[in-house]
This record gives C-alpha cells, structure tokens and sequence, in this order.
C-alpha cells in the first residue's frame, strides 16, 4: 500500500510532495509521479510529525460511560495523534501488568493511535507502597512513564524511592504537584476570584513546593522527573532554575492553562473546573513563554472526560477535568502560533518531538525525512472552526471550549503509513 | 429583578426599592391585628435548604405566610435529596410540581445560580451559598442600619472575623458599599481570603488587623460569627486558623471594655447565631446599642419586599 | 392672572386634550363635595367621618376635602391615607410599583365612619382592593365612597355616594386629573389613552 500526499509543506516551509510506503516515508521532491498510490491533494497544509500525549485519561477500564480506548484514540486520530499515553488512574487502577497489558492490547487492536499505558507509581493510587513498576516495565506494554494522576505522590520518602527506582527501568516518574495539606477542600485558584466567588483556594506555593522538593529530590538522586501540568508562573521559575543546574526535568503544560484563566468561574459552570485549578492572566502569560523558550518541554493534553451528571451540579460537588483531543492544536495556534512565540518547527517540538521522547517512544516524534516511519498529521493553518462539545468523538461532552472558534485545523492523520482520520472522519 | 443571587450584582436602585418597600410593610403591619396580606396569593414559594438554618428558614416561610403564598419546605433530610438525587433534578421537580419561587440554601457557592440557570420561570433566591454570598442577610442588617443610623451614606462600618468563611460578609461588603457606606474589615490574617487586595481595592475596603484601633470612628460594627472549627486547640489535627478560643476572644471579640470604646451613637450587629463570651460578651449582646433583635425582625420584612419585588409584579414570568 | 398661568384653561389645550374641569372648576367641586358629605352624614351621631385618601391623587384630595368639611362645619375632620398595592389583582399584570405609606387616624378606624377618597372612579377595583385593606386594619362602622369623577365602564358592583363630576369615556381615553400638590396644577382633562391607566 502506498500514499502520496501532494502540495503539503513540512514544518510549515516549501511544499513538497511525500511518498509513503508501507510504514515508511520513501520519497520527499516536487512533482512526485503517483504511480499506483493513492494520491491525497493537500495543497499547502502544514505537515508535522504526528502528535504524542503524554497525558491522556482513557477513563477505560472502569468508566466507559465517559471514555473508552476506542472514543478516545478516535478523538485523538480526529486531533492528530498517533500516540497516547493512557493515564493510571482507571479502575481497576493500572498498577500491575495485567491492565498496563490490557489497555495496551486493546489500543492495539481499535489501532487508530498507539496507546501506551502509563502505571501508577504506588498500589491503588494510594501513595504508601510502590506498585510493581518492574513487571509493568517488563511486560509487553513496555511501561517507562509511572504517574500517579489525580493524586501526588505526597509523601517525601515514597517519591524519593519511586526516582531512585525509576532508574533502573530507564523510566521517568510524572508527578502531579499538589502538597495536599495546602489544597484540603481546595476548589479553585486561590486569588481575587476566589476571593470573591467564595471558593476555597488551590495557592499557586502547593504546587510550587512540590516541584521544587522533587527537583532536588531528582537531582540528588540522578533520576528523571516529569513534571505533569505545570499551571503557575513560580512552578515554570522552579523548572528554569532546576534546569539550569542540571536536574533532568522534564515539565508539560495543558492547552487550557495556556488560554483560559480564573476568570472563566464567574457562572460556577463546573465545565470550567479542573485540577490544577485554571490560574491568572499572569501564570498564562508565564506559561506561554516557558514553553516557547523549552523550560516546558511539551504540551500535554490531560484529556479528561466527565459524565454530564459530573458536571451538571453545583460547583464543589463536580469532578474536575476538561476534554482536550480534538482542541489541543487549535488552542496551540491560538496561543503560541498566532501569537508568534511558536514556529511550526516548535509546535513540532512541544507536541510531538519532546513527548516522545520523555516518553521513551523510539517510533514516534521522529523527523519528517526518508527511511522514517509515516507518522504524520496534515493541518489548515488558516481554516477556523466553531467547537461544538457534543459532536466530539469523545463520549462526554466536558470542553470548556463549547461554542467558541478557535484556528487551525487538523485535516489528514496518519499512522505508520495509514490514514487513520481524513477531513474530520475516522479514514 | 427575577432572582436575588448576590448583592454584588444588586444595583443601588433594586436594593433602595426593596428597602423602602420592607420599611413600608414593616409600618403596615405594626399594631396589626390580622398580619397578612392578601398580595401573593396562589404563589408558591418553596424553600430548598441543604444545611440547618432555622432561623433564616423561618424568616423566608414567615415572610412568605404573611404575603399569603403557599410555602412549602424542602429540607435536606428526609427528601429525595438524602437518597442522592442532582441538584438539578429537584430543582427540576420543585419546578414542575408549580413552584413560582425557591429560595436556596447549599453548602456549595454557586448552587442558587447553578439553579436559576437550569430552570426558567422560576424565581431563586440565595439564602446563603457556601463562603459566597447571603444577600437577604445583608439586606436586613442594611434596613437595621437604615433605621437605626438615619441612612447608610457616609457612615463607618466594620465587619469583624472570619471574613474568609463569611458569606455575611461578602455580601455586606458588597451591599453597604452600594449604599454608600465605608466599610472596613477587620480580622486576623488567617481569616482573610487570599487575593483580598486584588479582590477588593484596598483603598476602598480597608483591612485591619487591629480592633481596639478601629472602634472609636465607627457607626457601627457587625460580629461574624465564629465556627468552632476553624479554630484550633481542639482535638482536630487540622490546623486552625487561630491558636484557641480564648486567643481570638481576646484579640478580637467585643468585650464590654472594647463596646466602650464604640462612640455612643454606634450599633452593634450579629447576623446570628452568637456564641456568647466568645466573639462577643453576653452583657454586649443585650446592650441598649445592640440592635441583634432587630436584625432578626426586619429580617422578616426585607425577605416580604424581596418576594413582593421578585413575584408580585409581571417581571417574574 | 397669576391663576390664569398656572391653571388649565379651555384656551390652553393641547391638541386632542379637552379640559373638563379649570382650575377654579376643581375647587368649586370640592366645595360641593364638602356640603354633600356634611348634608349626608350629619344625622349620624358621634365622631365625624375619616377620610381615608388613595395614594396618589387621592390622598391631597381627602386632605383638601376634609379642609373645606371643617370650614364648612366647623369640626375638625381626621384623614389619612390606604395604600392598595398589596390588595391589588392586577399586580401581574403590571411592572413592580413602589409602595405608599398608609397612615391610619391614632385611634384607628374601628366604629368610625369612613369615606373613601380617589381622584376617578373608573374600573372599581381600586375600591375593591381598599375595602379589602380597610378590612385588615380595622372594622369601620360605615364605608361611604367620594370621587372627584367618576368615568363609568364598571367591572364590579360599586359605585360612588359622592361624584364631583360624572363624565362618559370611551376605554380609549384617559382622565387625567391634575393636582397642585402633585402636578404643580389643578385641572381634569380628557384625552387619548397613551398606555394602560393607572385609573382604577
């Protein structure tokens, strides 16, 4: 089987025809004879190395009323994924082989993105006992991302054990940075909207003294740390100054810390909440930044969905997270692109190079040259589009970015030589 | 007006009419006999309260009798709501079984706004939202003010304690100052929200952490009630938000030595219900100058105006 | 010629008005008014008639009325004022309206003979709504009913015991009467109806 895709430009430069074979990309020039492929007409778009969450909720097992590997690889072909990284967090928790193998499995077979499972650093999620991350690491899914999402690994000495082990799995521990004692009954970002709105508040230091403590913890240690959504000006300062002394560490941003701030809280509409929580004008400006100059390695999604009794309550008593598959691009456009802190060669960078990488995912992030596999995802940079929640591939309806337009549009995925989403559709 | 969700959205004129109207229906019904009106007569008025308050939900249901709705209770226990039905779905249902009007009170800021954007046609009320707002509360200690102090213009009011927690506060901050009064808050550090200075401009809403020094200018101070639990030295391994009772008894509650230092024309408010010899003396309480009770019986009149503004009039449906 | 200003003058009207009552017109009415309740209850023993005004033109009227009472009889004549707006039917019908404040004589107005005071009589259930209001603050002996006009198209059984001027209306005209107190004038004119009336 072969492909040709015509007219299409490479990080966003001159266009270029791409011959694709089998799995493999097997001739970049102009005027490129189809001969017995299939010839895709994409004058213009944008080509980039297909994208890689390294922060996905599959919601399956256990919640496939909201999420299930097949919704969720289609609303991650339909955003122009071709690898997921699939958080812990289900139930039963991904904290042994047995479902790091099955959700594994199942990616395979739906085989619209390559789900890769992500274990839990301690049983259950619970952060007393480190989960068995050597069999997970051994077993066919090849696990080499232990996170426990959703929850921090609070205590010190738990996560001082989970780096130091990590490295001898040639994995990274993803920590989710939230000293508990500071965020009890925390419901959003601790400020003046808080202030106002009489919401408890998440402060900015419960993420920031946790980033720090794991940064030396890290740096000690020699191990590698990665740093899940970073929401706060002062947890992108703790990065820069961790980098620089040489901690290898690792940060992400989510694509609504990047665009939409506290100010969203003003109806108590719980599509808006999401944890951590969304910050102020001046961590999003921040954040931005960060991630232009590399102290935030990579965009990550954290795509979560939630069931609409969930969200269709009052404020404290709904679940926080946000759909994020099919917006992430646009919402990068928006943010970095439009705004020119990002060149198509970054966005290659931030979404699918880093993430790969951090992620120990050899086949993905690859360059767009001859002799590497096919992963690619074609773009409209100029198209806009009006996001409508409800006809998402997703089975929950949670996007806070309902009803609003946003640029850029993902027009043609493609894994490993196939086209896995076409104009909008399931290829 | 449809729904009373805030007073930080109350504008100056709504929140006068509704003044001025409990003014008159408090005058109306003095040395009356009969203390009913006829006004709203096949309205049905349904109070929703997911914490106790007896005291704010015999105000509503009394204001509510005295205009001659029909008021039904919803509480908490002993509904669908124990057997863990959505807010959503028993507003629904108060909503179709007739309900004109429901007046909330959730342990959840928002609820009461969550509510009124689900159902239409239907007034909400919020009778205290969480840490948000109590806007009827604030409505009342506006009209006590009024009364007692000739008007709110000008006058100096401080609000004392736990400003973090209080939605009392949060909507006398709002409401007083709309009415023109300066209004100060005065509370230890740990009982203030964060982002306070952002949130309220500094230059407008003083803070202070010191009460002895702010007592003598004002016209009037209003107690905050103080939860047990947010304090420390108790059991709880929690940390409080001040070393003990007797710490913030000493530093901030109003002593008969401190409601000396208040100049003679001042009043002195608690929204209810006080602990007494904690955040203020027993014999403070029941002083000339306290005006708690009056709070309390112009509570039933304000809640009357609120349901004659929201319900009696063409607006509502 | 300062009354001549200040008053409403047939030679003054503006186009589609027609004035009914001049200034001078509206006392001598009050003063025909004044006789007619002193004639009527004069026979009755004990304590002279209330007169109870409905805000707004009603309550300046009652006042006036009972001023030229007293002149004309030498007795002192209470008054006062009963809000209706909390007795009304038609609230939903209509955006919200402040409340006036109803001001009763000290000693009430139990056994007393009241006399109802309004500026038109039109609809009747203005009325209606006081004797509702009358009956929530006391139990008067008597309710006799006084109205500057009286404009006809009833919709309940009342009608007025004293009517400074019957004047026939079609629904699309209104009656304004006009009052030193709360229009600077004194005058009643007829014209076309701008919006549903206040006129009860």
């Amino acid at each position: 089987m072969s492909s040709l895709f015509k007219g299409v430009r490479p990080y966003g430069e001159d266009p270029v025809d791409i011959r694709v074979e089998g799995e493999v990309i097997t001739e970049i020039g102009t005027g490129l004879e189809p001969g017995e492929a299939q010839v895709y007409e994409r004058d213009g778009l944008v080509a980039l190395p297909g994208f890689v969450d390294l922060h996905t909720h599959l919601r399956e097992p256990g919640r496939e009323d909201t999420e299930t590997i097949e919704s969720g690889s289609a609303a991650a072909a339909l955003g122009g994924y071709t690898a997921v990284f699939a958080m812990a967090n289900t139930d039963p928790v991904a904290d042994n082989d047995l479902v790091v193998e099955h959700v594994h499995r199942r990616g395979q077979a739906v085989g619209l993105v390559d789900v890769q499972p992500i274990g839990a650093v301690t049983v259950g999620l619970r952060g007393e006992r480190l989960a068995e991350l050597g069999a997970m690491a051994r077993s066919s899914a090849g696990v080499r991302v232990f996170s426990d999402d959703g929850h921090c690994v609070a205590d010190p000495l738990v996560m001082r054990r989970a780096l130091e082990y990590s490295k001898g799995l040639g994995a990274v521990i993803a920590q989710h940075a939230e000293e508990p004692r500071l965020t009890v009954g925390a419901q959003a970002h601790e400020g003046a909207n808080a202030a106002r709105l009489g919401l408890a508040g998440w402060p900015a230091a419960a993420e920031e003294v946790i980033l720090a403590r794991d940064c030396l913890l890290a740096g000690q240690l020699g191990a590698r740390l990665h740093a899940c959504h970073v929401t706060t000006e002062g947890g992108a300062d703790v990065l820069r100054w961790a980098k620089a002394r040489g901690v290898e560490v690792s940060g992400e941003v989510t694509p609504h810390h990047l665009l939409l701030t506290d100010e969203r809280l003003a109806g108590y509409d719980p599509v808006n909440k999401v944890n951590p929580p969304l910050r102020e004008g001046s961590d999003v400006r921040a954040l931005r930044e960060a991630l232009a100059e590399g102290v935030l390695d990579c965009v990550a999604t954290d795509h979560a969905p939630h069931a609409v009794q969930d969200k269709d309550c009052e404020w404290s008593g709904a679940r926080p997270g946000m759909l994020g598959l099919q917006t992430a691009l646009s919402v990068v456009v928006e943010t970095m692109v439009r705004t020119g802190l990002l060149d198509w060669r970054g966005v290659a960078r931030v979404m699918s190079e880093r993430p790969a990488e951090i992620g120990g995912l050899a086949g993905h992030g690859r360059p767009i040259a001859v002799g590497e596999p096919a992963n690619l995802v074609l773009l409209d940079e100029s198209a806009e589009w009006t996001v409508r929640a409800s006809e998402l591939a997703s089975i929950a309806h949670n996007s806070p970015y309902d009803g609003m337009r946003l640029p850029g549009t993902v027009v043609t995925t493609v894994l490993r030589g196939t086209v896995t989403a076409d104009e909008g559709k399931l290829a | 007006m449809t729904h009373l969700l805030s007073a930080e959205h109350l504008g100056r004129d709504d929140a006068v009419a509704i003044l001025d109207t409990a003014e008159e229906l408090k005058r109306t019904l003095l040395h009356r006999e009969v203390r009913k009106l006829p006004t709203l007569r096949g309205r049905t008025v349904v109070t929703m309260f997911y914490e106790n308050s007896t005291r704010t939900r015999v105000s509503f249901e009394i204001a509510g009798k005295w205009m001659s709705a029909d008021v039904i209770n919803v509480s908490a226990s002993g509904s669908s709501v124990s057997k863990g039905e959505s807010l959503r779905d028993t507003a629904a249902t108060l909503a179709a079984a007739g309900a004109d009007c429901v007046i909330v009170r959730h342990p959840a800021s928002g609820a009461p706004q969550r509510i009124a954007g689900w159902l239409d046609g239907v007034s909400v009320i919020n009778a205290g939202d969480g840490m948000h707002e109590h806007p009827t509360q604030a409505l009342l200690d506006a009209a006590t003010l009024r009364e007692r102090l000739g008007g709110l213009e000008g006058r100096r009011v401080l609000i004392v304690g736990d400003v973090l927690h209080s939605r009392v506060a949060r909507s006398n901050v709002h409401l007083l100052r709309t009415l023109g009064a300066e209004v100060t808050l005065v509370a230890p550090p740990t009982m203030l929200p964060d982002g306070m200075d952002r949130w309220l401009d500094e230059a407008e809403v003083p803070v202070s952490y010191d009460l002895d020094a702010e007592l003598p200018g004002t016209d009037a101070v209003m107690m905050l009630r103080v939860q047990a639990e947010r304090l420390g030295g108790g059991g709880d391994s929690s940390a409080g938000f001040f070393p003990s009772t007797r710490e913030y008894s000493i530093s901030y509650g109003l002593s008969e030595a401190r409601a000396r230092l208040l100049p003679e024309h001042a009043v002195i408010l608690h929204p209810g219900p006080m602990l007494r010899g904690m955040e203020i003396a027993s014999s403070v309480a029941d002083a000339q100058n306290s005006v708690i009770t009056e709070q309390v019986r112009n509570g039933v009149h304000v809640r009357m105006a609120v349901l004659y503004h929201l319900l009696a009039s063409e607006e509502t449906k | 010629m300062t009354t001549r200003r200040e008053g409403v003058t047939p030679a003054e009207e503006p186009e589609g008005q027609r004035v009914l009552l001049a200034e001078a017109d509206v006392a001598r009415t009050i003063a025909r008014m004044a006789h007619q309740v002193i004639e009527k209850t004069a026979p009755e023993e004990g304590a002279p008639p209330v007169l109870l005004g409905i805000p707004s033109r009603g309550a300046p009227l009652a006042r006036r009325l009972a001023g030229r009472i007293a002149e004309f009889s030498g007795q002192t004549v209470d008054t006062g004022i009963v809000d209706v707006t909390l007795y009304r039917d038609d609230l939903r019908l209509r955006p919200n309206r402040p409340l006036e404040p109803t001001t009763l004589p000290e000693d009430g107005i139990d056994g007393r003979l009241v006399v109802l005071v309004d500026d038109v009589l039109y609809s009747g259930r203005t009325i209606r709504a006081a004797l509702d209001a009358l009956r929530d603050h006391g139990r008067p002996k008597a309710i006799q009913l006084a109205v500057l006009v009286d404009r006809g198209h009833r919709e309940v059984p009342i009608r007025a015991d004293y009517v400074g001027k019957n004047v026939p209306t079609s629904r699309a005209e209104d009656i304004a009467v006009l009052l030193t107190e709360t229009d600077g004038t004194d005058g009643v004119v007829l014209r076309p109806a701008r919006e549903e009336g206040d006129q009860g």
